[in-house]
This record gives structure tokens, C-alpha cells and sequence, in this order.
């Protein structure tokens, strides 16, 4: 089967597909697994893609529904408490402010759908367009999830956090 | 969500976004000027996406798994053969710095407790764990506590050392020479660790005051207080260091 995808050019796109899955699953194995299947569905269907088009585009429409079909199979998500506690991205050095945590907490705190079009417009900078084709939703809706998702991080760095879970026992 | 957002809503995150024509631009910016409040809210979009850019660059560092550059012939059931290898070379690693230990201090290991090698593998080995730094996280501190005090068979305790920016992370069961031994981990802020490593005092071990030694760039303090030996360790200048161990030796004789 001749398709027009290579290795290289896929290559060149899992940096960005994996920054990607790990602002979106906030944990290292989750993040690679899921990059790794979406690689395997585009080497599946690469016939459906068309040379030329934008395979970034592509790439991330397959990576969202794969996520999407994770998040409703519930499959095996091996998070445990210490993933959640304690991020797998750990911030470097001495050099990361306070005010990042912060941000990495508040992101995770949004619902799933708010940090997919939150992140895709300002990790991937993609436009509004972009993003409500790779998620397949219409632009108005991508503009109110934007909306709300810097809203409420916007209060959330504002101090306005709940308290941090206490556990008893 | 049926409802629309105001034009001057999207605009503004359009503005943020640098999605706007440069007509619309202007616009927006000739709007802004009269609105504060809009400012604000438009300073803090920018403050948000470049806080999100610098959280995830280093990510785009990393080097990408073999196993991804190849993903036809990958199957999901292979994967943990994976992280079977990756704790081999974990242990291998472990074992690789032991060596450099033993043979770069030569008589200075011979010289220093037990507990101060001890320390400073645990801390070599442990506190770059990104993923599982300790078994059981500092937020459950009483039953970590209780814990380590059952299997030690002593009371253990976990300093405080937040007057001096590190707060506890979690801790861990490790073996020690003399029996099981303790980890506690602490982080400051800039993601800094240090561990305080426990284990049972040797047999004819006698009370000491306070000691400093250093080994391939950890710092190691320690000293013996009644039936547990205690080391802290960490890549920090001997003053800090000393100080955190001095606050630890204080509470934990009380």
C-alpha cells in the first residue's frame, strides 16, 4: 500500500502530540499510551489520509477520538493517588514559581472538555477553526469552553481554590 | 451551551490569540484602551497561555520512545516488558553507583557509618523518581507515620521543616543493613528534595552529635539518638543542609 505518510513525517509531529497528551492526562505513562495508540490507528488508516492536507490536524483528530473512546470504555487507568498527588511533569529546578504549580493544579482541576480546546489553542496555537474541526464541534461551542476554561483558571490563580483535600483516617 | 458569547468577549480572546484581522484588531485595541477591566482579563489570558507554554515545553525535549517510532509492529501486551526493563536498569544503575561510591572514596566509606552510604543511595536513587518518589504521601502523614513506627519497631518521627521551606512529600519502607529503614522525603518549592533516611542503630552504637560527610555531590548529615541512627541527605551547600538538620535533631530528640 503506497500511502504518503512516513516515519518521518509522523516522527516529526509525536513531540508536540506527546506535550499534547501530557497537559491533557497530566501523567506520563497515560499521555504515551495514549500518543501510542493514536499512532498505531494513523499507521492503520493511513490511506485516509489525504498528502498535502495538514497531518498535524489529522493527528490530533485521531488522538482526540481515541481519547474520547477511552474516556467512555473506562478502561484500565491505572491513576493512583500518588499520580494524582504528585504529577508526573515534575517542574524543574528552583527556577519554576510558585504561580506554575499553581497553573498545572488549576488545569487539572478543569473538565476534560474545557482543557482539550484550552490547550490546543494555546499549546498547538491552532485557530478556532482548527480546533472545532479536530474536535468536531461547532465554534461557537469552542469559544464558550475557551471562555470558561480561562475564566475559572483565571480565578482559580486568583486564590480562588478549594482547600486541598485533607484525607482522615 | 446554546448561548452566545458577546462579540466583545470572543474578540478579546481572538485579541489574546492573535487570531484577528488587522482591522479587528484595532478595533479591539482602541476598546481595551478605555476598558481596565477588559485589560485585566486580557493580561491574564496571555499570563495563562504562556504559563501553560513554559509548563510544557520541556516535553518537547524529551526523547521520543523507540517504541512510538515504530507503532505498526507494537502491540499493547509487549509494553510491560518495557518497564521490566526499565527497573533493571534502575537496579543496574543503583548498583553502577554504588560501585562509583565504594571505589571513589576508597578509605572515606570505610571511615563513615553504614547510614551515611545507606542515605545517600536512597537519595540518589529516589529522589529524582518523578513518577513514585514515595510509597505514601505526605498528606497522609499519620498513618505513614504509624506505619514506618510499626515495621521499625520504635517511634518514628517526621520533623517538621517548613520554617525552613521544605515540606514533606511522603515517605517509604527501604532494608537496611541493621533491619528495615525509613525515608522521609521533603521538597521545597523549587522542587528541591531532601531525604531523612532512619535505621536501627548498630548494636554497639552510642549516641553521637551531629555529623557532616559528602559523597559524589550529595550532602550527607548524620547522627545517632538511642536505638534509630538518622541521615539527611541532599544536594544542598553544608549551612543549609546543617540547618534542616539541626531542626530535625531537635524535634526528634523531644
Amino acid at each position: 500500500m503506497s500511502t504518503g505518510i512516513t516515519g518521518d513525517l509522523l516522527a516529526a509531529q509525536i513531540p508536540r502530540l506527546r506535550r499534547y497528551a501530557r497537559a491533557l492526562t497530566r501523567s506520563a505513562q497515560a499521555a504515551d499510551d495514549l500518543v501510542q495508540d493514536c499512532l498505531e490507528r494513523a499507521w492503520r488508516k493511513a490511506h485516509r489520509w489525504e498528502p498535502g492536507t495538514d497531518l498535524r490536524a489529522w493527528l490530533f483528530t485521531l488522538m482526540h477520538n481515541v481519547h474520547i473512546n477511552g474516556l467512555r470504555r473506562k478502561y484500565p487507568d491505572t491513576e493512583s493517588i500518588a499520580d494524582t498527588d504528585y504529577p508526573d511533569m515534575k517542574l524543574q529546578g528552583a527556577d519554576v514559581p510558585l504561580q506554575m504549580r499553581d497553573l498545572e493544579r488549576g488545569l487539572a482541576e478543569l473538565p476534560a472538555e474545557q482543557r482539550e480546546v484550552l490547550l490546543l489553542v494555546c499549546l498547538e496555537e491552532m485557530t478556532y477553526e482548527q480546533v472545532a474541526a479536530v474536535l468536531g464541534i461547532p465554534i461557537g461551542t469552542v469559544m464558550s469552553r475557551l471562555h470558561r476554561a480561562r475564566e475559572r483558571l483565571r480565578r482559580y490563580l486568583a486564590g480562588e481554590r478549594k482547600p486541598p483535600l485533607r484525607r482522615v483516617k | 451551551m446554546k448561548n452566545q458569547l458577546p462579540t466583545e468577549i470572543t474578540d478579546l480572546h481572538a485579541y489574546v490569540d492573535e487570531q484577528l484581522s488587522p482591522e479587528a484588531r484595532r478595533r479591539v485595541e482602541e476598546w481595551l484602551a478605555n476598558n481596565p477591566e477588559a485589560r485585566r482579563q486580557a493580561a491574564d489570558y496571555a499570563l495563562i497561555r504562556d504559563g501553560l507554554r513554559g509548563l510544557y515545553a520541556p516535553v518537547l525535549q524529551e526523547p521520543i520512545p523507540e517504541s512510538m517510532l515504530r507503532p505498526e509492529t507494537t502491540r499493547r501486551w509487549l509494553r510491560p516488558l518495557g518497564a521490566a526493563a526499565a527497573g533493571v536498569f534502575l537496579m543496574l544503575t543503583g548498583a553502577w553507583f554504588g560501585m562509583q561510591l565504594e571505589r571513589g572514596a576508597g578509605s572515606f566509606l570505610a571511615a563513615v557509618p553504614h547510614t551515611v552510604r545507606e542515605a545517600a543511595m536512597a537519595y540518589a536513587v529516589y529522589a529524582p523518581e518523578v513518577r513514585h518518589p514515595v510509597e505514601v504521601p505526605g498528606d497522609q502523614e499519620q498513618h505513614l507515620v504509624s506505619w514506618l513506627t510499626k515495621r521499625m519497631g520504635v517511634q518514628v518521627r517526621a520533623p517538621r521543616l517548613d520554617d525552613l521551606g521544605f515540606l514533606l512529600l511522603g515517605g517509604r519502607l527501604l532494608s537496611s543493613d541493621d533491619g528495615p529503614g525509613a525515608l522521609l522525603m521533603y521538597e521545597d518549592h523549587g522542587g528541591k528534595r531532601v531525604i531523612l533516611y532512619a535505621c536501627p542503630t548498630e548494636a554497639d552504637g552510642r549516641d553521637t552529635a551531629l555529623r557532616f560527610a559528602q559523597e559524589e555531590g550529595v550532602s550527607v548529615v548524620y547522627w545517632t539518638e538511642g536505638p534509630l541512627s538518622y541521615a539527611l541527605a541532599g544536594e544542598l551547600e553544608r549551612t543549609g543542609l546543617q540547618a534542616l538538620a539541626e531542626s530535625a535533631y531537635r524535634q526528634i530528640a523531644i
